[in-house]
C-alpha cells in the first residue's frame, strides 16, 4: 500500500476539488436559471439568492410560452419524445446491423473486407452539411423528407460506423480459440456467437452504444434541414426560445435540464460498463 | 483395435493461396491412426503439426485431400459436428465461467445427469490435481493451472477423438512427469484415441504409441518410438530424433581384401569385415560409392587403437560427460556413463560397432540400411 500524508491528501483534494467545480459549475448555474425568471438572470451582478419559480417548467410543460411580445406555442415535449424515438431507434438499428458486422469484420477475411469497413467508417469524415443538402433533395423525391424512418436512416451515418469500428476491437480482442473451444463442445457459429462472443465483448457494446447514443442525442443539422417541427429533436426545437422579444433564458435553462437528463441518467447508470469497456480489453490474459 | 479409426488422405493446406504470400504449411499427408492409440505429431515450429490438428478439429480448412474419423468423411463438417474434444495450447477457458463449469460445459450441453457431471468433474480434477481451484475463474489461477483446466475440459468428454496441443508446455518438469504417466493410464484405461501435438521428444515418447515426425509440411516418418531411434526413415528423423543429436559424417565406400573401407577424410578410415553387412547393403553402399554416415552419440566407443580424434570439450552432466572432438574434419560427440577423464586439447581414440552405423542416401537422405541389415 501506498503512504500517503496529510498535506497530501488534502493538495489532492483540492484538485479533485477544482476539477469537479470546472466541469460541474456551468450544469450547476443552468440548474439555478431555470428555477428563475428573464428578469433575475439577467441582473448586474448575477447572485445565488433569488425567489425560485417553476414557470419555465410549466411553460416548457404546457406548451405555452408567456413573452413581452404575447404568448407562444411551443413543442417542447415533442421535441423531446422525438429526440427519444430517434436516438433509441438509431442505436437500436446501428446495433443490430452493426454488431454483426463488426463480428464478421473482426473473424473473418473476405475478398475487400478492409474496403467496405473503411467506407462505412468513411461516412464519419465528410462534413454533415455537405450531405444533408443534396440528402434533403433526394428524400423529397423518394418520399423520406419529415420522416422518422428518413431520420433513423441519416442517423446511421453517425452511429453504424461508431459501433462497428469500436465493437469490432473488443471482438478481435477476444482469442478465437474461446470460440473454437466452444464449437467444438458441439455448437454452431451462431450459437457461439450469441453466447460466447456477445457476453465477452458485452462492455464494449455496451460503451460503443452509449456513445452513439450521446452523438445521436446530440446531433443538430441532420434534423434541422430534414425534418419539420413535429419530427424535430430538442437540439432544434430550442431554437423556439429565441423569440422576437428576446431570448427565453430561464426556459432554455429548463429545456437543457429536462434533455440532458435521460442521458445524464442513461450514462449513470452505465458507468461502470463505460469506463470498464473503453479502458479495458474484453478478455484479461 | 485393427480398423482405422481416423484416416488423412492426401491432406494439403496452403494458407493464402494464389497469393505472394501462399504458405504450404502440410503436404500431401496420409496417415491412419487405430482406435485406442495415442499418436503425437513431433516437430519444431513451422513443421505443420498444428496445422494438422486444427484441420482435424475444423478450424482450418483443408486445402485438399480428405479426413475420416469412424468411416466417416468429417472435413467439411462444422466442428460441432465432428465429435472431437480438444485441449488449447493457449488454454482458451471461459473467462466467465469458474474452472469447474468450464470442465462440465460440454458435458452439460450433452445433457448427462448432474450426479455423473459431478462424479466425471471430480474425477478429473483428481487425475490433474486441479481439486482446489475448481471454484476459481480463469483470470485469477496460473498459467499452468490454466493448462491443465484446459487439458481436463477435453478429456473429461466423450468423442471419437482427443485433440491435445502442447498440452503439458506451461507445467513444471515434476508435475509434468507425474501428469504423463496418469493420463496415459487415463486414456488407455477409456480406449480412448487422441493425437498429441507436441516439439518435446521426452513428452511424445512417454506418451505416444506411434509418433507422427513433420518437418516442412511433409511427413517424415510415422512410426513407434524405438523404431525411430533404431530405424530412421531418413537423415532428418535421424537427427531429430534423439538427444544429443546424431553424428553425420559423410564417406568414400571402398572394398579390398575381404574389408569394407569407409573413407571419412584424409585421415579417418574405418575398416569393417565385409561379413557385417548384409550382401544387398554392400552392394548398395558400393553402387553409391559416397554414403552419409550417422552414429548416435551415445553408441561412440573411446578406445586407445581407435580412429584418432581430438577432444574440443568435455561437460560432466551430473549423470553422463558430453565429449566433443575434431573427426574426420568436422565435429563429433559422445556420450559416456562415467566421468569421461579426458582434457580439451587430448588425443583419443573412437570406434563405432558396425550394427550402431546408419547409412543415408548423400543426396534425398533416405536410410540405405540400420547396423548391417538394409533400411
Amino acid at each position: 500500500m501506498e503512504h500517503t500524508s496529510t498535506a497530501e491528501r488534502i493538495l489532492r483534494g483540492i484538485a479533485i476539488g477544482a476539477v469537479v467545480l470546472f466541469f460541474i459549475f456551468p450544469i450547476f448555474w443552468i440548474l439555478l436559471m431555470s428555477f428563475q425568471t428573464n428578469e433575475t438572470i439577467l441582473r448586474n451582478p448575477p447572485s445565488i439568492a433569488f425567489v425560485p419559480t417553476i414557470s419555465n417548467y410549466v411553460a416548457l410543460l404546457t406548451g405555452r410560452l408567456e413573452t413581452a411580445a404575447g404568448t407562444l406555442d411551443i413543442s417542447f415535449m415533442q421535441n423531446l419524445k422525438n429526440s427519444v424515438i430517434l436516438s433509441v431507434s438509431s442505436v437500436a438499428v446501428a446495433l443490430l446491423l452493426g454488431v454483426p458486422a463488426a463480428y464478421a469484420f473482426a473473424r473473418h477475411r473476405f475478398r475487400g473486407s478492409e474496403d467496405i469497413a473503411f467506407t462505412l467508417l468513411s461516412f464519419r469524415f465528410a462534413p454533415p452539411l455537405l450531405i444533408v443538402l443534396p440528402l434533403a433533395l433526394y428524400f423529397q423525391d423518394v418520399g423520406l423528407a419529415d420522416t422518422y424512418i428518413g431520420l433513423i436512416w441519416v442517423y446511421q451515418l453517425i452511429c453504424l460506423p461508431l459501433i462497428l469500428w469500436i465493437v469490432r476491437g473488443y471482438f478481435e480482442d477476444i482469442p478465437a480459440d474461446v470460440e473454437y473451444a466452444y464449437r467444438i463442445a458441439g455448437h454452431s457459429w451462431f450459437a457461439t456467437f450469441r453466447k460466447i462472443a456477445l457476453p465477452l465483448a458485452g462492455p464494449g457494446i455496451a460503451a460503443a452504444g452509449l456513445l452513439a447514443f450521446i452523438f445521436a442525442w446530440n446531433n443538430f443539422v441532420f434534423a434541422l434541414v430534414l425534418g419539420s417541427a413535429d419530427k424535430q429533436p430538442v437540439t432544434v426545437g430550442a431554437l423556439a426560445f429565441v423569440t422576437a422579444s428576446g431570448i427565453q433564458f430561464g426556459q432554455i435553462a429548463a429545456a437543457i435540464v429536462l434533455s440532458i437528463a435521460p442521458t445524464l441518467a442513461l450514462a449513470i447508470y452505465a458507468q461502470r460498463y463505460l469506463v470498464e469497456g473503453l479502458s479495458l480489453g474484453a478478455v484479461k490474459g | 483395435m485393427s480398423e482405422a479409426t481416423l484416416s488423412l488422405e492426401g491432406v494439403s493446406k496452403v494458407y493464402n493461396p494464389g497469393s505472394a504470400q501462399a504458405v504450404q504449411a502440410v503436404i500431401d499427408l496420409d496417415m491412419q491412426v487405430t482406435a485406442g492409440e495415442i499418436v503425437a505429431l513431433l516437430g519444431s515450429s513451422g513443421c505443420g503439426k498444428t496445422s494438422t490438428l486444427r484441420m482435424i478439429a475444423g478450424f482450418e480448412e483443408v486445402s485438399d485431400g480428405t479426413i475420416r474419423l469412424k468411416e466417416r468423411e468429417i472435413h467439411r463438417l462444422s466442428p460441432a459436428r465432428r465429435n472431437v474434444a480438444m485441449a488449447f495450447e493457449g488454454y482458451s477457458l471461459y473467462p466467465p465461467l469458474t474452472v469447474r463449469d468450464n470442465i462440465a460445459f460440454a458435458l452439460k450441453s450433452a445433457r448427462l445427469s448432474r450426479d455423473e457431471i459431478a462424479r466425471r468433474v471430480a474425477e478429473v480434477a483428481h487425475l490433474l490435481e486441479i481439486e482446489d481451484i475448481l471454484g476459481r475463474y480463469p483470470s485469477s489461477i496460473s498459467g499452468g493451472q490454466q493448462q491443465r483446466a484446459s487439458l481436463g475440459r477435453a478429456l473429461v468428454r466423450d468423442a471419437h477423438l482427443h485433440l491435445l496441443d502442447e498440452p503439458m508446455g506451461q507445467l513444471e518438469p515434476q508435475l509434468r512427469a507425474l501428469l504423463r504417466g496418469r493420463i496415459k493410464h487415463y486414456i488407455k484405461e477409456r480406449g480412448m484415441t487422441a493425437i498429441l501435438v507436441t516439439h518435446d521428444q521426452t513428452e511424445a515418447n512417454a506418451l505416444a504409441d506411434r509418433i507422427a515426425v513433420m518437418e516442412g509440411g511433409v511427413l517424415q516418418q510415422f512410426a513407434t518410438p524405438a523404431a525411430l531411434k533404431d530405424r530412421p526413415a531418413n537423415l532428418f528423423t535421424g537427427t531429430f530424433i534423439g538427444e544429443p543429436p546424431m553424428n553425420v559424417f559423410l564417406a568414400e565406400v571402398g572394398a579390398e581384401n575381404g574389408s569394407l573401407r569407409l573413407r571419412l577424410g584424409d585421415d579417418a578410415e574405418l575398416t569393417y569385415a565385409v561379413t557385417a553387412f548384409e550382401e544387398v547393403v554392400r552392394s548398395r553402399l558400393l553402387e553409391r560409392g559416397r554414403i552419409a554416415i550417422g552414429v548416435r552419440p551415445h553408441a561412440v566407443r573411446l578406445v586407445e587403437q581407435g580412429v584418432p580424434a581430438h577432444v574440443a570439450a568435455n561437460q560432466w552432466l551430473g549423470d553422463q560427460s558430453h565429449i566433443a572432438a575434431e573427426f574426420a574434419g568436422g565435429l563429433l560427440v559422445a556420450v559416456e556413463h562415467h566421468r569421461a577423464p579426458v582434457r580439451p586439447g587430448e588425443r583419443i581414440g573412437v570406434t563405432f560397432a558396425p550394427e550402431d552405423l546408419h547409412f543415408f542416401d548423400v543426396e534425398s537422405g533416405v536410410a540405405v540400411s540400420h547396423g548391417g541389415r538394409p533400411a
